[in-house]
C-alpha cells in the first residue's frame, strides 16, 4: 500500500534530525498560524502564490533561495565544526553515515536551491524592466517554472524528517548510487527532487531565450540592451542547451535504481564513466549559468557607482557569448584522472585555460570602468570590488587546476574545494547580496541600512578567506575532501583557524539580519520616492519603486545604449520631462493557479516515486494530466486595464521624476 | 502587393498565420523593420511568433535529451555482457511497417494543418483523427515488439546493451504516447472553442512536436535498426 515508507522512516534513534525538523514543524506551524490569525491568506494567494507577474516571482524565488542558503550553510557550519574536533583519536559528534548525508545535502541545497533560485529570481524581476516590456514572453509558465523549484526544495527538506537523504555527495556517482550499493530511499531523494526542479529550470530558460530575443521594447535592438540582459540570454542559452542532459541523466540513473537496467552499473555491461561524462556535460555549464548573470550583476553596478558606461559593452557581449560556447567544451577536465590519454586531457586542460581568457576581458573591463570615474564605495560596489579580488584567486587556482598534471596531485583535495567556493562564493554569492542591496528599493521601496550592509560585508569577505585559505593549505599536504574523521594531528591548528573563518561568517549572517530588520523599521527614513536612488542607467530606474504590476504605462522608445540615462540627459539638458504621451489602453496576464497545483501533483508524484507507491504515482500524474486540461479550457487569459488606471499612475511617477528633476538643478550635479 | 488585393481565400490563409513575416507575399530587396517580429527596432513580436519560438526552443532542448539517450546507446552497443546482441533485435519487417505509419502520420497532420489554415472544422479534425489512429499502429507495434522480445528473455535487466536500446526506443515511444494525449485535447478543444488565435497557436506547436518526433524516429531508424540489421 506505501510502497517502502514505513514508521522506520521517521529517525527517532537520531537527535539532531529529529531535534531540527521538530524546530521546523514549530517555525512552519507558527508562520502558518500568524498568517492564519492575520487573515494574510487571500491576500497571499491572490497577490503572491497564484501571481504571474515576473516581479513577485522573481522576489519569490530570492526569498526560496535565501532560506535554502541559511539552510545550506547550518550544514556547511557542521561539516567544518565536526571536522575540527574529529581529529586523531576523537570522533566527533557526527556519525559517518550522517556527516555524508550532510555534504550530500550541502552541495545540493546551495546549488540548486540556493544559488539557482536567487540567479533565475534576479533574471525574473530585472530582465522585462530592462528590456522596456511589460512581462516574459509566458507568465503562466514561469509561475510553473517557479513553483516546480520549489516543489523540489520541499522534498529535498522532507528527507530530513521521512526517511534520510543521498550519502553520495552532490552528484550522485555510481556504482556507489546504485541500488546494490545504496539501497535507502537517500538517492532517490535526490533525484527527483532535483528532476522536478529541473524541469522548472528548463522551463526558465525557453521562457528566457524567447524574452530577451523576441519580447524587447521599440528600439531595444541586441547591441542597446543592457549586459544584465545578455547574461540572461547566455545563462537562458545554456540552461535549454545542458538541461535536458541532466534531464536524461538522472533518468537512467532512475531506471537503474528502480528497475535493474543497466545504465551505469558496474556488471553487465554498465558503464560508471558515462554517468560522469554526462553529468558533467551538464555540470560544468551549469557553474556559467550560475556565475554569467552574476557577471551581469556587477556589470551593472560597477557602471552605475562609477558614473560611467560600462567599458568596452562591445567585448563584453563577445567574452560572455565567448564563455557561453566554451562552457560546454570542458567538461572532462573534472576527471582528468578518469585516464582518457594525454591527447584528450590536454584539449580539454587547454579549453580549461583558455575559459580564463574571456573572464579575464571582463575583468578588466570592469576596472577600467571605475577608471577615471566618480566611484562612490556603497554597499553593492564594496561586494563588487570584493568579488574581484576574491574571484581573481578562484580563477587563478583554477587555471592551475586545468593543468592535467597539477590536477592529478590535488584532485579530489581541499585545495579543489577551496577552489569551488572561492569562485562560487566570490563569483555568485557575493554578486547575489550585491544585487539583493542594489535592486532592493525597486522591489520594495526604500534601501538598505547601509551601516549594517558595509558590516555584513567585512565580515563575509574576511570570514570568506579566513575559512577557506586553511582548505588550500591542507589541500596542498594532501587532505582529501568529504573526509568524516582526520586522523593527521598536524591538521587541527588549520581546521581550527577555518572555523574562526565560519563564526566570523556567521557574524556576516547576523550582520545581514540586523540590516534587514532595522532598514524595515526605518523603512520610512530610507523610502526612495525617486524611483532612482542609486542615479542609474539602465530602464528599471525609469519606473516607480515599487514598479506598477504593468511596469511601463507606456512602452519606452529607446534611442542609444543606456536607455534611460539618453532620458534622464535630455530631462536634465532642458529641464523637462518628455511631453506627456498617449496612453493606449493595455491587457495584462490574469493570475492563475496553475504553478501552485503543478507544484502540489509534482510533490505528490515525486514522494510517491521516492517511495514506490505506485498508486499514489499514477493518481498524481492523472491530476497533472487534469489540471493541463482545465487550463487548457480557460476562456479568458487576460484583463483589459483601462486608460484612467495607466494615466494615474505614469502621472504619479511624472511627479516624482519633476521632484527629481528639481533636485538636480538644486544640487548642480546628477548623482 | 498589397493586403486587399489577395483573393479572398488567400486573405483568410493570411489572416490565419498570422505571420508578420507574410514569406511569399512581400517584394524582394531592402525592407523596413516588420512589424510584430521582435527583431529590435519595432518592438516586441506577435504572439503568434513569440508560442511558436519558445516552442522552437523546447523541441531544440527535447532533442539534445534524446542525444543524450542516442549517446548512451552509442556506448553500450557493444556491451551485451554475453547476450543478445543488435542482430537478435531487429524484426525488419515490423520495423518498416511501424516507420511507414509514422512517416504517414506526418503527412496527414501536415494535412489538418492545411485545412486548419483554410479554417475547415471537418477536414482538420478528420486528418488530426487519421494522424493519431498512425501513432496509435506505430504505439501498438512498438508494444509487440517490446512484448516479443521480453517473450525471449531480452530485457532491459539483461545487459547495457538491452538498457540503451529500450531506453531509447523506449523513450521516443512515450514521446509519441504523450503527443497522442496532447492531440486528443487538441481535438477537444478545436471541437469546442473553433479556431481561436489560441487554439490555432497550440495546433502550430503540435504540428511542430509531431513532425520533430518522425525526425528523430528516422534517426532511430537509422542508427538503432537499419545499421543493426547490416551489423
Amino acid at each position: 500500500m506505501f510502497g517502502k515508507l514505513s514508521w522506520s522512516a521517521i529517525p527517532f534513534n537520531q537527535p539532531i534530525p529529529l531535534i531540527t525538523s521538530i524546530v521546523v514543524m514549530l517555525i512552519l506551524a507558527g508562520v502558518l498560524g500568524l498568517i492564519t490569525a492575520k487573515k494574510w491568506w487571500p491576500y497571499l494567494w491572490h497577490e503572491w502564490i497564484t501571481s504571474v507577474d515576473h516581479k513577485r516571482i522573481g522576489i519569490m524565488y530570492c526569498i526560496l533561495g535565501v532560506v535554502m542558503l541559511i539552510r545550506g550553510f547550518a550544514d556547511a557550519i557542521m561539516m567544518r565544526t565536526q571536522q575540527a574536533v574529529a581529529v586523531g583519536g576523537a570522533q566527533g559528534y557526527l556519525e559517518p553515515e550522517h556527516y555524508n548525508q550532510i555534504f550530500s545535502a550541502h552541495g545540493t541545497i546551495m546549488i540548486f536551491f540556493g544559488a539557482m533560485p536567487l540567479v533565475i529570481g534576479f533574471m525574473n524581476f530585472l530582465t522585462p524592466l530592462q528590456l522596456g516590456v511589460r512581462d516574459v514572453a509566458f507568465p503562466t509558465l514561469n509561475s510553473v517554472s517557479f513553483w516546480l523549484t520549489a516543489s523540489g526544495a520541499l522534498l529535498v527538506n522532507i528527507s530530513l524528517f521521512i526517511g534520510e537523504f543521498a550519502r553520495t555527495g552532490w552528484l550522485p556517482y555510481p556504482p556507489l548510487s546504485e541500488a546494490t550499493y545504496s539501497p535507502g530511499v537517500g538517492v532517490d531523494y535526490y533525484l527527483w527532487a532535483v528532476q522536478i526542479s529541473g524541469i522548472g529550470t528548463l522551463m526558465t530558460g525557453i521562457n528566457f531565450v524567447t524574452t530577451v530575443l523576441k519580447m524587447r521594447c521599440p528600439g531595444m535592438s541586441l547591441l542597446r540592451m543592457p549586459m544584465f540582459c545578455w547574461t540572461t540570454l547566455s545563462s537562458s542559452l545554456l540552461i535549454v542547451a545542458v538541461f535536458p542532459i541532466l534531464t536524461a541523466t538522472l533518468a537512467m540513473l532512475s531506471l537503474d535504481r528502480v528497475f535493474g537496467w543497466h545504465y551505469f552499473t558496474n556488471d553487465a555491461g554498465g558503464n560508471p564513466m558515462m554517468f560522469m561524462n554526462l553529468i558533467w556535460a551538464w555540470g560544468h555549464p551549469e557553474v556559467y549559468i550560475l556565475v554569467l548573470p552574476s557577471f551581469g550583476i556587477f556589470s551593472e553596478i560597477f557602471s552605475t557607482f562609477s558614473g560611467k558606461p560600462l567599458f568596452g559593452y562591445r567585448s563584453m557581449v563577445a567574452a560572455t557569448l565567448f564563455i557561453c560556447v566554451v562552457s560546454m567544451m570542458v567538461w572532462l577536465h573534472h576527471f582528468f584522472t578518469m585516464g582518457a590519454g594525454p591527447a584528450v586531457n590536454t584539449f580539454f586542460g587547454i579549453a580549461s585555460s583558455v575559459i580564463a581568457v574571456g573572464t579575464g576581458v571582463k575583468i578588466y573591463n570592469w576596472i577600467f570602468t571605475m577608471y577615471g570615474g566618480r566611484v562612490r564605495f556603497t554597499v553593492p560596489m564594496l561586494w563588487s570590488l570584493g568579488f574581484i579580488f576574491t574571484f581573481i584567486i578562484g580563477g587563478l587556482t583554477g587555471v592551475l587546476l586545468a593543468v592535467p598534471p597539477a590536477d592529478f596531485l590535488v584532485h579530489n583535495s581541499m585545495f579543489l574545494v577551496a577552489h569551488f567556493h572561492n569562485v562560487i562564493v566570490g563569483g555568485v554569492v557575493f554578486a547575489v547580496f550585491a544585487g539583493l542591496d542594489f535592486w532592493f528599493p525597486k522591489a520594495f521601496g526604500f534601501r538598505l541600512h547601509e551601516g549594517w550592509g558595509k558590516a555584513s560585508f567585512w565580515f563575509a569577505f574576511f570570514g570568506f578567506w579566513i575559512t577557506f585559505t586553511p582548505l588550500y593549505i591542507l589541500g596542498l599536504e594532501g587532505m582529501t575532501r568529504r573526509l568524516q574523521h582526520v586522523n593527521i594531528d598536524e591538521w587541527r591548528g588549520m581546521l581550527d583557524l577555518s572555523v574562526v573563518g565560519i563564526v566570523v561568517l556567521i557574524l556576516g549572517v547576523i550582520a545581514q539580519v540586523i540590516m534587514l530588520v532595522v532598514s524595515i523599521r526605518d523603512r520610512e527614513k530610507l523610502r526612495d520616492i525617486s524611483g532612482d536612488p542609486w542615479d542609474g542607467r539602465s530602464l528599471e530606474w525609469a519606473t516607480p519603486s515599487p514598479p506598477p504590476f504593468f511596469n511601463f504605462a507606456v512602452m519606452p522608445n529607446v534611442e542609444g545604449e543606456e536607455a534611460y540615462w539618453g532620458i534622464k540627459l535630455r530631462a536634465v539638458e532642458t529641464q523637462q520631462l518628455a511631453p506627456e504621451p498617449q496612453y493606449e489602453a493595455i491587457e495584462m496576464p490574469l493570475h492563475s493557479p496553475v504553478g501552485f497545483y503543478t507544484a502540489v501533483f509534482a510533490s505528490v508524484t515525486g514522494f510517491a516515486l521516492i517511495w514506490q507507491i505506485w498508486w499514489l504515482a499514477g493518481l498524481g500524474l492523472v491530476g497533472a494530466f487534469a489540471g493541463f486540461v482545465v487550463f487548457a479550457w480557460r476562456d479568458v487569459h487576460e484583463f483589459h486595464v483601462p486608460v484612467e488606471k495607466l494615466a494615474e499612475a505614469e502621472r504619479k511617477r511624472r511627479a516624482a521624476r519633476e521632484a527629481l528633476l528639481e533636485r538636480i538643478a538644486r544640487e548642480g550635479a546628477v548623482a | 502587393m498589397t493586403d486587399t488585393s489577395l483573393p479572398a481565400a488567400r486573405e483568410t490563409i493570411r489572416r490565419v498565420r498570422e505571420d508578420p513575416y507574410r514569406l511569399g507575399h512581400r517584394p524582394h530587396g531592402p525592407r523596413e523593420p516588420i512589424e510584430g517580429t521582435g527583431q529590435g527596432v519595432t518592438g516586441p513580436a506577435s504572439k503568434r511568433v513569440i508560442v511558436g519560438y519558445g516552442f522552437w526552443i523546447f523541441l531544440l532542448s527535447d532533442i539534445v535529451m534524446f542525444s543524450c539517450f542516442f549517446a548512451a546507446f552509442a556506448v553500450q552497443r557493444g556491451a551485451t555482457a554475453g547476450g543478445p546482441g543488435i542482430r537478435d533485435l531487429v524484426e525488419m519487417p515490423r520495423v518498416a511497417l511501424e516507420t511507414a505509419a509514422l512517416l504517414l502520420s506526418s503527412y496527414t497532420c501536415g494535412l489538418s494543418f492545411a485545412a486548419t489554415n483554410a479554417r475547415n472544422l471537418l477536414w482538420t479534425q478528420v486528418f488530426l483523427l487519421v494522424t493519431g489512429l498512425l501513432g496509435l499502429a506505430f504505439v501498438g507495434m512498438e508494444l509487440q515488439e517490446f512484448i516479443s522480445l521480453a517473450s525471449r528473455g531480452i530485457t532491459p535487466q539483461r545487459s547495457g546493451f538491452v538498457t540503451s536500446f529500450f531506453g531509447l526506443v523506449g523513450l521516443h515511444g512515450l514521446h509519441v504516447t504523450i503527443a497522442g494525449l496532447w492531440l486528443l485535447t487538441m481535438m477537444a478543444q478545436v471541437q469546442v472553442k473553433g479556431f481561436r488565435p489560441e487554439i490555432v497557436h497550440r495546433l502550430i506547436c503540435f504540428n511542430l512536436f509531431w513532425h520533430a518526433l518522425d525526425i528523430v524516429w528516422i534517426g532511430i531508424f537509422t542508427i538503432v535498426y537499419l545499421m543493426g540489421a547490416i551489423a
